[in-house]
């Protein structure tokens, strides 16, 4: 497998020519203005690339092409639920009724709007079995935070807002949820995990108290094993008035299958992106509605979006109890024309399925590999499987390598070293809409990466070796900071390292 | 079944390899009273001619800004984005990738975030820039979080010309910290009195262009903050900045916005970018992702996501803040547009910006309506009507105008006949003497 033979990519700022422009901008025929006069002192520079429309098309696409994605091929990343995401979602996104429209536009211009994010929340609803839902978070992580705004909003309204300090969550966690709860104010409690790969409910009971505010958890656990105590877990945080947050980052294995709403959360953050399809995007834009019971709903941040009687959608602004506003306007809307183009072609037909073959595909790969990367925990996985790789190790082969040496496969890599508690981990989520050849073949790799790893080691360590670089010095990058292009004639002020 | 490929063999022989009769024995670990038995109560399954027509349908319910004339602005504008911007950003290679967390698989993304960061950091005239945030208004939020954090101080002041939204959402930030706001009216439209400003605060914020389209005194914000010892946070339009001298010359700590005026739809609000550019010494408490350039074991340049200990993956609950994602693709989108225009493109951008809104400004001083305020303004001002501004906003609409925004709602009833009138370099001659002669008809 030879090095890609593509030149070095070259930074925008050394392409292009002064005086040239790559956009056919429009003519205004208002007066002319001394600028001046109209806006005092004017900057002096301004150091913008200046190039063709032609030069910056190739640029992007160029760099499109040392980038993979979904659509590249086979992305088994494992949390983020890399499925495709379907063309008829960017059609119906691109309609200039939803891209041209403004969110401070008067309601009653905006009815078809409104009733996207109705149809939305209303499906939501009942998929997961929430007594509410509220588009308003950006991101899976913003979601979290609004979960425990409304959480600490709750115990505020109840006088116990000073007493409920701590918030548990389970050492298999996102990184999120700690941070989550940091950023609420809240101190973190971790709570370990048992020999099964469950929360330990022993450990837990020893750490519930009325000094606890919630309990964040994930269902199906980081692990990829649904929790088969989680009615008990959440009967027991409420049993001293604390509340339980469900991070939905794995929803994918629950779809139409089971309901978190039914297992006794009291709110939950979805990740549209994740779960309903719409696109990563590169890391963003997220998408994070969050779903709870009717007890937090006088504390939803604001504007709220509700069905009348008379089947009008309102929003509702006066809303005393409301912790306020979370985002700017009403949250990803365009992602959320994706998401519901998405859940009406499954509908009530079809869209069980999801769980059902994401589950399929999950437990497919964890059987095709069980010889050479065991599951860490020998349960059926629900959507996807964490393996683990501690045998090559004394090889001097760790998962990353593994990881690394896909690339050269051209696969992208899983997650790796997530959850932190399962060593040398390797974390598979195929996703439904994976054929099996699909499937076969990026099994046939790792096997055949396993075997490189006991018989050629160097291979592995030495990747990936066809791409345009190899593995980045990253303590170089931290230790040598260039975060920006600076424009030469301003190099002596501002050095470019240091 | 859409997007799910397995054929019936398929499936038999999955089963066979893992040992299973059937897909629902792999759900053998969920309790049976957990699983979910009835129908789900949804509407029915669409395909995929009928879904485009029902979101067609719905999308058609809605007054855009290609049916009429658009001045509404208040933060989100309509302006020109080339095509040039949907065909990359509709690239598969962009819009289906996730975070670039294996860096030889993802250095096209990689370097368009440096590019992105540069651009940023030099129309803010700041030092560095991170690769994006939420949402305007979150950055600001974070950005008074920082300031918090590296102060100790606890109270923050905002002036009342910052967008009334972003005031409500760090309003949420800091009740949820247990901080403190404190909000300097600002009656006639410009931040004036800073005698709140003290040895707690942590930071002043300010926006230039302000909410009402007029410019502030940054030096005069910037001395008040300095002499209590507080940081200096301003929020900026970007379009603004290809003409006004940005917040960096006036010694600012942090700049944010939003970026959605670089090439990104109104879209109702969403999804929208956040800008957020600093002070070098405040690289390491930044919020969100940032990309580094570095080499790999041969030498050869390449970029990776850095400082990567400030994130909530590894930092947990001492991270400096909970963002897992950016706005890749927002940010995308605003590096194509500020590659495609260029230094010369978004300076035409911004003086037909300028150009439309002096012109407005005189010709819809018709009936008694007349602008409120005489300040300098860069791309919209207060238009003082003669009765309520929502009525006469309303009015317009079959007349074919998006008039601006009433800003009773926002600032009380003093306010109630005022409106906030845009004009971004897509509006015409045409267009705004017709908004003068409806408006001359309403009145």
């Amino acid at each position: 497998m030879p090095m890609k033979q593509v030149p070095q990519p070259i930074s925008i700022f050394e392409k292009g020519s002064p005086g040239r422009m790559g956009a056919n901008l429009p003519e205004t025929d208002a007066p002319e203005v001394d600028l001046q006069a109209a806006l005092g002192d004017l900057r002096d520079d301004l150091h913008l690339p200046e190039l063709g429309e032609l030069e910056v098309l190739r640029h992007f696409t160029n760099l499109s092409h040392i980038n993979y994605g979904i659509e590249t091929g086979f992305y088994p990343l494992g949390s983020c639920t890399m499925k495709y995401n379907p063309k008829i979602n960017e059609a119906t996104a691109g309609l200039p009724g939803f891209r041209a429209i403004h969110p401070m536009q008067p309601v009653e211009t905006a009815p078809g709007a409104f009733e996207v994010l109705a149809q939305v929340q209303e499906i939501l609803c009942e998929v997961a079995g929430f007594d509410e839902i509220t588009l308003q978070p950006l991101a899976g992580a913003h979601g979290e935070l609004t979960c425990l705004m409304l959480i600490k909003a709750y115990h505020d309204s109840r006088g116990e807002g000073a007493q409920r300090k701590y918030v548990l969550i389970p050492d298999s966690a996102h990184g999120t949820n700690p941070a989550s709860a940091a950023a609420c104010g809240y101190e973190v409690k971790s709570v370990p995990t048992d020999a099964h790969g469950n929360t330990d409910l022993e450990a837990l009971r020893g750490m519930v108290n009325n000094e606890v505010a919630a309990l964040m958890i994930t269902n199906p656990s980081t692990l990829g094993l649904f929790e088969p105590n989680i009615k008990e877990i959440c009967d027991l945080l409420h049993s001293v008035g604390a509340q339980v947050f469900c991070d939905g980052a794995n929803m994918n294995a629950m779809v139409g299958t089971t309901r978190p709403g039914d297992h006794g959360f009291d709110c939950m953050h979805f990740n549209l992106h994740k779960t309903f399809s719409t696109p990563h995007g590169g890391g963003g834009p997220g998408c994070g509605a969050i779903g709870l019971m009717k007890h937090l709903e006088p504390f939803l941040p604001i504007p709220v979006i509700r069905r009348a009687s008379n089947g009008k959608v309102q929003l509702e602004t006066a809303r005393p109890l409301s912790i306020g506003r979370v985002s700017a306007f009403y949250g990803q809307f365009l992602m959320e024309v994706r998401a519901l183009t998405y859940l009406l072609a499954y509908g009530r037909q079809k869209m069980r399925n999801i769980s059902r073959f994401a589950v399929l595909n999950a437990n497919y790969v964890k059987a095709r590999l069980r010889d050479v990367l065991p599951a860490a925990h020998d349960r059926h996985c629900m959507h996807e499987c964490v393996l683990t790789a501690t045998r090559y190790k004394k090889g001097g082969v760790r998962a990353l390598d593994i990881s690394k040496r896909l690339i050269d496969y051209g696969f992208h890599p899983p997650t790796n070293y997530f959850p932190l508690i399962v060593p040398e981990a390797i974390m598979i989520e195929p996703t439904e809409t994976e054929t099996k050849e699909t499937l076969d073949a990026f099994c046939d790799a790792m096997i055949a990466i396993c075997k490189e790893a006991e018989e050629s080691p160097e291979l592995l360590h030495g990747a990936p070796s066809t791409q345009i670089v190899g593995r980045l010095d990253e303590a170089a990058a931290v230790k040598n900071l260039d975060v920006r292009w600076i424009h030469p004639s301003r190099r002596e002020k501002a050095p470019v390292s240091g | 079944m859409p997007y799910i490929p397995h054929t019936e063999a398929d499936v038999e022989a999955m089963l066979q390899t893992i040992g299973v009769n059937r897909i629902e024995d792999l759900f053998s670990e969920v309790p049976e009273n957990l699983r979910f038995s009835r129908e789900l109560n949804i509407p029915d399954a669409m395909d995929e001619s009928k879904l485009y027509a029902h979101l067609k349908g719905l999308s058609d319910q809605n007054v855009d800004a290609t049916k009429v004339s658009w001045f509404l602005g208040a933060g989100l504008y309509d302006r020109f984005v080339p095509a040039s911007v949907g065909a990359v950003i509709s690239r598969g290679e962009y819009l289906t990738s996730y975070t670039p967390y294996q860096p030889e698989f993802s250095q096209g993304y990689l370097q368009t975030i440096y590019e992105f960061q540069s651009m940023i950091a030099e129309l803010y005239g700041m030092e560095v820039a991170n690769a994006s945030m939420y949402d305007g208004s979150t950055s600001m939020a974070e950005a008074a979080v920082l300031a918090h954090g590296l102060t100790g101080r606890r109270k923050i002041v905002v002036s009342a010309s910052v967008h009334p939204h972003y005031r409500q959402v760090l309003e949420t930030y800091l009740w949820a910290q247990s901080l403190d706001l404190v909000t300097i009216s600002t009656p006639q439209a410009l931040t004036e009195d800073y005698s709140v400003v003290d040895d707690q605060t942590a930071c002043v914020i300010i926006q230039h262009p302000n909410f009402f389209g007029s410019l502030e005194d940054l030096g005069k914000a910037h001395d008040a903050a300095r002499k209590a010892g507080a940081m200096f946070i301003v929020v900026s339009d970007p379009t603004s900045m290809a003409l006004l001298k940005p917040p960096g010359e006036f010694d600012a700590d942090i700049v944010v916005g939003e970026g959605q005026p670089l090439g990104v739809a109104m879209g109702f609000g969403g999804p929208l970018v956040g800008l957020f550019a600093c002070k070098r010494e405040l690289v390491r408490r930044i919020p969100g992702r940032i990309v580094g350039r570095t080499q790999d074991h041969e030498g050869r340049p390449g970029y990776v996501m850095t400082l990567r200990t400030r994130e909530q993956d590894i930092r947990r609950e001492k991270a400096t803040s909970n963002i897992c994602t950016n706005e890749a693709l927002m940010a995308l989108a605003a590096t194509v547009y500020m590659s495609a225009l260029g230094k010369n493109g978004l300076r035409k951008v911004a003086e037909g910006t300028v150009r439309n809104t002096q012109y407005a400004r005189q010709a819809l001083a018709v009936q008694g309506a007349r602008p409120k305020f005489e300040h300098k303004v860069f791309g919209e001002f207060v238009l003082e009507l003669p009765r309520d501004a929502s009525e006469v906003q309303k009015e317009l609409i079959p007349r074919g105008i998006m008039a601006g925004l009433p800003l009773g709602p926002y600032y009380g009833d003093a306010w109630k006949n005022s409106l906030l009138v845009a004009c971004t370099e897509t509006r015409t001659r045409a267009q705004i003497d017709h908004y003068a002669a409806m408006l001359k008809e309403v009145l």
